[in-house]
């Protein structure tokens, strides 16, 4: 029983670890049909930004709960400023220049912080499940993107403002024709999933090594996930990585986490042949 | 854009290349043919691509797959084999059946422009994972162990068709790959000019058009996907002779943005403007590399993202603009 | 004229999730009959249309081309049948020359010479009058001229099946008459269905109209009963159709 129990810690932790760094990237592409593939770098960015503050003496909670957000966040108006806002509409370029955006990164990161991998402490100590131990800071993951999912749906769904930003989805011309200004709801989504990527790279860094090319292996993922979810923000995500984190999972007990690993991308594969828009093209349609 | 297939544009085409292929003789006088080789097979792999995208519209990811397939393939059959020659067939076939199957999968499937990229994506991911996975005696095909991340080195370096005891290396594997570039570059030129040629230049333009006149969209893109692979597989086939050893990262994603770049700079619908584009940005890399205070990546990433910002026609065309611009003034009486 | 019936096609049923875009419409086309499809947006009229062109697979009913069947076949296939379609919003191939288009039209007729194909694009250009700008990009032209290369890239393979969406949608009146004029002498080789709001283009060509209104045929016959039968007119005009004595 307690085994069964760890194991579903186990996978609700895959699962929650996919959904967290999947988030910010659904968001984005959700609304703006916008494929940020520097969402990786993003994340480390936000790791970065979490072990300097470290290094200043920040709080390790503010620092990964506050300050990477809001670094990334700033970082992400920058970028939508300059960059992005001159290509929506055009879906191939967008991929082309985040592309760019992501080796620049990777190299500037590398520049500035160099290539080794710095750690983070890992501030929880382990939590008593029946017989077994479980890692605690697992569970605040878990904690975290639960938190964060709700946020998000609850924006979206019950407020004006997620409404206003639900609506610019289905039709950007309704909403400006309604007084709201398109681009500011742009900006602003991408700001906001600049933030939550940021989020993202802040609390996983006392769990996975940081270094500069670290990006890879999020946007791999991240990517594959959103694209799988479909249009719905969070709904889309929540399947996906719920799909796909159990696929792994599996495959990853059967055999090893490579085969795991290889499984989640094969199942992504075979989803997308069958379901091109992504899984809330069929279920769970129209949620946010 | 549509390539004329004028008596004039056919002479001038044929001009430049009897041009490249002057400048490819006489290069090894000014640089190393070491670099030179390497070089060469950037702008094959740039061709691949090319083809692929800008006459069949297919912005592919994971051009690196066939490319690695191609390498890997070739290590394989070459150490099983004790030589080369039926290694290379392999190479190129094994990369081009891939390319095919990859192909009908999606074309068939009738998937659209993200999530083919994304798929070409993943796929070039999952031989990655799988190519880095494959540490362990247990890994072999045949007498050759595919080594995880460290790769398979040491196997059996390109030789003479029927010669197992002559190598070809140095000049002389210039000299092949050389040869290798310009008979794929007229290759596809002239694929570019038949009937099947202008039919997928058709496609990319239109699939809707396409498929109400009565052509079958999916066997053409898939076919063009297919060919376009070939070649990336012998780019790969090649670099293996290079290299003389094969490593996961010929399938890293850096890899296939890198041949994303060079097609974009060089100029997206042409051939020869990206196999350019592939050597002026790999020598730009290769110097990059040998200093420390500028990071390769982030100049190569800040370039793709000013190209597609400022010149999304390609680099090589707007100086090409420029260049005939400037002509024209010149002829005007100030 | 008592031709043979080349389109048949029975209680065709198209509906998008909720919507019942096509409620049972049924038609019969006669060899070198001149079928025009009217009715106010959202008729059904376009959408019918797309079923017969094959873009479209009922979800009920029956099409039958020359007594064949085409449920479950690929968009190509119905047009190797013999089928030309003009879609609404003309599509060229914008970054190629006219007659590039003309010419990839044309040579999609398998067992075609090169010689052949050349010829039938020189005829297409002279019936329709390209010469003008057979060397300019098909993305440069004007819409009135871009609706013209798009009839001759639908010619151009010789179909025995026209189908034309909307042909005179944004012409000036002249290219109206053209085009009409155009249309017309189709029939001499072709049977042709033309979707269309322009009522003066409709009185024009027509032979037999069609109307539809939500998804429905409401009445079919000559032009000129067709557009001055009560019914029509009021569900062009909106008002409640009257009910029958």
């Amino acid at each position: 029983m307690d085994q069964l129990l760890v194991s579903l810690f186990d996978l609700a932790y895959g699962i929650a670890t996919l959904a967290l760094i999947s988030a910010g990237l659904a968001l984005v592409f959700g609304l703006m049909r916008v494929i940020n593939l520097a969402h990786g770098e993003f994340i480390v960015l936000g790791g970065y930004a979490t072990i300097t503050a470290l290094q200043w003496g920040v709080n390790i909670w503010l620092a990964m709960l506050v300050v990477a957000p809001l670094t990334v966040g700033l970082f992400g108006l920058l970028v939508e400023r300059l960059v992005i806002r001159w290509l929506y509409g055009r879906t191939v370029d967008t991929l082309l220049a985040t592309w760019g955006l992501s080796l620049a990164m990777a190299g500037g990161m590398s520049m500035v912080f160099g290539t080794t991998t710095t750690g983070v402490p890992n501030p929880l100590g382990p939590v008593q499940l029946g017989a077994y131990q479980v890692g605690g800071y697992g569970v605040f993951v878990v904690c975290v993107t639960a938190v964060l999912m709700s946020v998000m749906y609850l924006v979206l769904k019950r407020t004006r403002a997620g409404l206003v930003v639900r609506g610019a989805m289905q039709s950007a011309q309704v909403v400006a024709a309604l007084g709201h200004s398109p681009q500011r709801i742009y900006t602003l989504t991408f700001v906001v999933g600049s933030m939550v990527s940021g989020l993202a790279g802040g609390v996983l860094a006392p769990l996975v090594g940081i270094t500069p090319s670290s990006g890879g292996q999020f946007i791999a993922k991240a990517f594959i996930t959103v694209i799988s979810g479909g249009a719905s923000v969070v709904a889309g995500t929540l399947a996906a990585s719920t799909l796909l984190g159990t696929v792994s999972k599996f495959f990853e007990l059967l055999a090893t986490p490579v085969v795991g690993e290889l499984a989640l991308l094969v199942s992504a594969v075979i989803l997308l042949r069958w379901l091109p828009q992504g899984i809330t093209s069929r279920v769970f349609k129209g949620s946010a | 854009m549509q390539r004329t297939n004028t008596p004039r544009a056919v002479a001038r085409w044929w001009h430049g290349f009897v041009a490249t292929a002057a400048m490819m003789a006489l290069a090894p006088l000014l640089f190393a043919e070491y670099t030179l080789t390497l070089l060469a097979i950037y702008a094959l792999l740039a061709l691949s691509l090319a083809f692929v995208w800008g006459l069949g519209g297919i912005l592919c990811f994971g051009q690196a797959a066939f490319y690695g397939l191609g390498a890997y393939t070739y290590a394989v059959v070459s150490i099983n084999m004790g030589g080369s020659t039926l290694a290379v067939i392999m190479g190129v076939l094994v990369a081009a059946v891939a390319a095919l199957a990859l192909g009908a999968m999606m074309f068939y499937g009738r998937i659209g422009d993200v999530y083919l990229g994304v798929i070409t994506l993943v796929f070039t991911l999952l031989l990655f994972k799988y190519a880095s996975s494959t540490a362990g005696s247990e890994y072999v095909i045949g007498q050759a162990r595919l080594g995880g991340f460290n790769g398979i080195p040491g196997f059996p370096p390109m030789n003479v068709p029927g010669r197992p005891d002559v190598v070809v290396y140095g000049l002389g594997l210039y000299a092949v790959v050389a040869v290798a570039v310009l008979a794929c570059w007229a290759l596809l030129r002239w694929v570019g000019s038949t009937s099947f040629g202008r039919v997928l230049i058709g496609v990319r333009e239109s699939e809707l058009r396409s498929e109400l006149c009565g052509y079958d969209v999916r066997l053409v893109k898939t076919v063009a996907f297919g060919l376009g692979g070939a070649v990336a597989g012998l780019a790969g086939v090649l670099f293996a002779c290079w290299a003389e050893i094969v490593t996961p990262e010929v399938f890293s994603l850096g890899v296939s943005a890198e041949i994303i770049i060079w097609v974009l700079v060089g100029g997206l619908g042409g051939l020869w403007g990206p196999m350019l584009g592939a050597v002026l940005l790999g020598a730009l890399k290769g110097w990059l590399g040998m200093q420390q205070w500028m990071d390769s990546g982030l100049v190569m990433g800040a370039l793709l993202v000013a190209v597609v910002l400022f010149l999304p026609q390609g680099v090589m065309p707007a100086l090409a603009r420029l260049a005939s611009a400037g002509r024209k003034e010149g002829g005007h009486e100030r | 004229m008592n031709a043979e019936v080349v389109v048949r096609a029975s209680g065709v049923v198209m509906k998008f999730g909720g919507v019942t875009a096509v409620d049972g419409a049924s038609m019969y086309l006669r060899r070198g009959e001149l079928r025009c499809l009217i009715g106010p947006n959202g008729a059904g009229k376009s959408t019918f249309f797309k079923c017969l062109s094959g873009q479209l697979a009922p979800t009920e009913g029956e099409i039958l081309l020359q007594g064949g069947s085409i449920a479950g076949m690929n968009l190509h296939n119905v047009a190797r049948l013999g089928v030309g379609v003009k879609t609404q919003v003309p599509s060229l191939m914008n970054g190629l020359t006219v007659r590039e288009n003309i010419w990839l039209s044309a040579n999609a007729v398998r067992q075609r010479s090169r010689a052949e194909v050349d010829a039938r694009v020189d005829q297409v250009v002279e019936q329709i009058g390209l010469g003008a700008f057979l060397k300019r990009t098909a993305g440069a032209l004007a819409h009135g001229q871009r609706q013209l290369v798009e009839l001759g890239v639908v010619l151009a393979r010789d179909p025995w099946l026209v189908l034309l969406d909307e042909p005179a949608g944004g012409l000036t009146s002249d290219e109206v008459h053209r085009m009409a004029s155009l249309v017309r002498a189709l029939t001499a080789q072709a049977t042709v269905v033309v979707v269309e709001h322009d009522m003066n283009f409709v009185r024009d060509i027509a032979e037999t109209v069609t109307a539809f209104h939500r998804g429905r045929i409401l009445a079919e016959g000559s032009a000129d009963a067709v557009l001055s039968n009560e019914s029509v007119r009021d569900v062009y005009l909106g008002r409640a159709a009257r009910a029958k004595p």
